[in-house]
């Protein structure tokens, strides 16, 4: 590698860091009007042309921003956190491709690079946790191992679902992914019955979509699965200590994050910039980022209308209703690639499975509000004393 | 090696408060966790301690009717009717008709004040961010009314001893059923926004259990000690002011848990609406004050108590009179201060998450707790 190469990359992964801090900005500007319009509020009016400006302001304010440390803190692992969150999220982006040649570094072992390195932000947080010195802290930090190590199970479980459909781990194969199978002597012989150009993995496999976007919620903490971060409770857990840009760094990681999962569930399973095709380059990669942009929506949307579910609850979810869901996703897949039956069959097969895991959470509330527990008796019952 | 007795593991302690979210106030708490799991609670009270009851001794008696406004600062006008309540008993005094009208309908308007502030903290409480705003949008409707009739929108000083401080506005009426009306359907849309919503069942259902009995041990008042399936209500089994002449339904829960006391809540609001598009029907023209507390207010010596139904609870107030324009002693009866009684009992062996969620539901207010 020479001298210009070196140079010419970095040049590269500084303009995809401009890009993702741009995404970031917007993104942090869109939630607070999405969440403003759900709430009947205005959102950021103030700085600029609806407040359009906020987000720079917010920046700037948490740059110039006093950057505590704890009397109590462990000092190189308390500074260290922030990065050690933030690289791996940054580094997914690598691989992630928003067209098919517009992509730094085109991975063979695409989703294999991604899933290995999106578990590694989790060690950043606990580090935060525990360097802190704050109790609130610790907790947050260990919630958010078990958190994310239990939801990682379900997510790579999906994934792989539609690794076994286009039997390649490169994301633009998945994108533009002719369903292909493995004969018997190991020919792989490509069937152009349906692509994701044609129809996306989201009809193909609506059960690994609903466990990959409801594991992907969890993995980068969201609401109703933001226990390790509740402020009710544990007030922020692992960045409680934080201030300043070091705090800035955990946002941006969120909120890379975010866009990471949305991108990804368009990716996987919404075709990505190749359904409907577009005539030009440009016009696909807008036409993905805006479905990205409606998945993002999405989950500021789940945010501004559930409350959060307990740890007991979220491992109970996790343990007896995701993973089992994902590995059943798993032999399904299998099962239709071995007959090698027409593409709608995984979908009749996906669907009474994923209607089974609605009715079981349907029937789960169902029986807490099967009777009234809350009854308005008339005053005269009372007895007067 | 490592044995058994090695691995030993140790409580963790966690001091919640005062300068929490949520709890509630400056309320501290200091848990004894294993792992998420509570073992042991400490409970922590005295950071808004002002000494209101000390001050009464020292105020003339109808000043004394603001101290109580910043007891329960949420249900202000509740606190100032039992007071006055009381020394209107001392000195036997009646009241007009049309003055006990208006401190019912300003009463039943706090309480439902009240229980929407009750509803937007518990949403935050679990977890949801939106209710808040969908509660206050309503309750902003409830507080320009109670800004047109008393002039202020918290402190408002109105009922005063042997009536209210001044008549209606001239359009009272017609504004209250505005936004009665407006009032109604925003409580429709706040039940439908979290009652039933499937992660809040799952937050609140079967959390923080307490029995009737346990219940009425530990002083639970109020809408509290109906959730747990008990009818208690003093409007009705010792009515006061008017209260009689009132048809409305008390809300009883089964459960004692933290739904039932929510739900309780959210289902008293529309009893209270009832009980106030009745009165404004009834309530007729006429003075709103008696002419014997236009002097220096001298209550005869002697002692009374004298208790009502707030928003929180059993809301009591002993009053010692030696027959001078001060009061000898004022005694209050705090509901929340009874309820936090519970709060241990509550607590043990639930989650850490569910600390926040228990102490929520019982609804406490810590100017009243401290006093």
């Amino acid at each position: 590698m020479t001298f210009l190469n070196v140079i010419y990359l970095s040049l590269l992964v500084l303009a995809l860091f401009t890009f993702l801090l741009i995404v970031v900005l917007i993104l942090t500007y869109l939630e607070r009007k999405t969440l403003g319009r759900i709430q009947m509020r205005m959102g950021p009016m103030r700085v600029g042309f609806h407040g359009i400006l906020q987000p720079l302001a917010d920046g700037l304010k948490l740059l110039v921003k006093e950057d505590i440390l704890p009397a109590w803190a462990d000092k190189k692992i308390f500074w260290l956190a922030p990065i050690v969150v933030f690289i791996p999220s940054f580094m997914i982006w690598v691989t992630i491709p928003l067209a098919e040649d517009l992509v730094l570094q085109n991975l063979d072992l695409g989703l294999f690079y991604i899933v290995a390195l999106s578990v590694l932000s989790v060690i950043g947080l606990v580090m935060a946790g525990w360097s802190s010195g704050n109790k609130y802290a610790t907790f947050g930090g260990l919630r958010a191992v078990a958190q994310l190590i239990s939801y990682e199970i379900p997510l790579i479980m999906a994934i792989l679902g539609v690794a076994m459909l286009v039997q390649s781990l490169k994301l633009t194969d998945i994108v533009d992914g002719n369903f292909v199978t493995v004969t018997i002597d190991g020919h792989r012989t490509i069937r152009n019955l349906a692509g994701q150009h044609i129809l996306p993995f989201a009809a193909i496999q609506p059960l690994g979509l609903f466990i990959f976007f409801v594991s992907g919620l969890a993995e980068i903490g969201r609401t109703p699965f933001d226990i390790h971060h509740a402020e009710s409770e544990i007030v922020g857990g692992p960045l409680v200590e934080y201030s300043g840009i070091h705090w800035a760094i955990f946002f941006l990681a969120e909120y890379m994050n975010t866009f990471t999962i949305s991108i990804l569930t368009v990716l996987l399973f919404f075709g990505g910039w190749s359904w409907p095709e577009m005539p030009t380059t440009f016009l696909s990669v807008l036409w993905f980022l805006i479905k990205t942009l409606v998945v993002v929506m999405i989950i500021f949307w789940i945010r501004g209308t559930y409350p959060r579910l307990r740890i007991d609850q979220l491992m109970s979810f996790a343990w007896k209703l995701l993973v089992p869901l994902s590995f059943i996703n798993i032999i399904i897949t299998g099962i239709f690639l071995f007959y090698g039956w027409p593409f709608w069959s995984l979908t009749i097969m996906s669907l009474p499975f994923l209607l089974g895991a609605f009715y079981i959470i349907y029937k789960k509330s169902s029986s807490y509000t099967k009777h009234n527990t809350v009854q308005v008796y008339p005053a005269k019952w009372a007895t007067q004393k | 090696m490592f044995t058994d007795q090695n691995l030993d593991s140790v409580d963790m302690m966690v001091n919640m408060g005062p300068q929490h979210p949520s709890t509630h106030g400056v309320f501290r708490m200091i848990l004894w966790v294993d792992g998420e799991r509570i073992i042991k609670v400490e409970p922590h009270i005295g950071y808004l301690h002002r000494g209101s009851e000390k001050l009464c001794e020292a105020e003339l008696y109808p000043q004394i009717v603001s101290l109580f406004d910043r007891m329960d600062y949420l249900s202000n006008f509740n606190n100032e009717l039992v007071y006055c309540m009381a020394v209107e008993k001392l000195m036997e005094l009646q009241i007009p008709e049309r003055a006990e009208y208006i401190r019912i309908i300003m009463c039943e308007l706090n309480r439902i004040t009240s229980h929407l502030m009750f509803y937007g903290a518990y949403g935050l409480d679990a977890g949801a961010i939106t209710p808040v705003l969908y509660a206050f949008k309503e309750r902003e409707r409830i507080q320009s009314l109670f800004e047109a009739v008393s002039g202020a929108r918290m402190m408002h000083n109105y009922i005063n001893i042997g009536g209210v401080r001044e008549d209606l506005p001239e359009d009272f009426a017609k504004r209250l059923d505005n936004e009665l009306d407006q009032v109604k359907k925003g409580i429709d849309e706040c039940d439908q926004l979290l009652s039933k919503s499937e992660l809040f069942l799952a937050r609140t259902k079967g959390v923080g259990q307490i029995s009737g009995a346990d219940a009425l041990d530990l002083g639970m008042s109020g809408p509290n000690l109906r959730a747990s399936g008990i009818l208690d209500d003093i409007r009705v089994t010792e009515p006061y002011s008017l209260y009689q002449q009132f048809s409305f339904g008390i809300p009883v829960g089964s459960e004692g848990d933290c739904w039932d006391r929510y739900y309780v809540r959210i289902a008293e609001m529309r009893e209270s609406i009832k009980i106030i598009e009745q009165a404004i029907k009834i309530i007729e023209r006429g003075p709103v004050k008696t002419d014997s507390t236009k002097f220096l207010i001298r209550p005869p010596k002697g002692e009374v108590y004298v208790r009502a139904e707030n928003p929180r609870g059993d809301f009591g107030v002993y009053l010692i009179s030696d027959g001078s324009t001060k009061p000898y002693r004022v005694k209050v009866r705090a509901p929340s201060f009874s309820t936090l009684q519970a709060l241990p009992h509550l607590l043990i062996n639930s989650y850490l998450a569910d600390s926040v969620v228990i102490l929520g539901s019982i609804d406490i207010v810590l100017g009243e707790v401290d006093r």
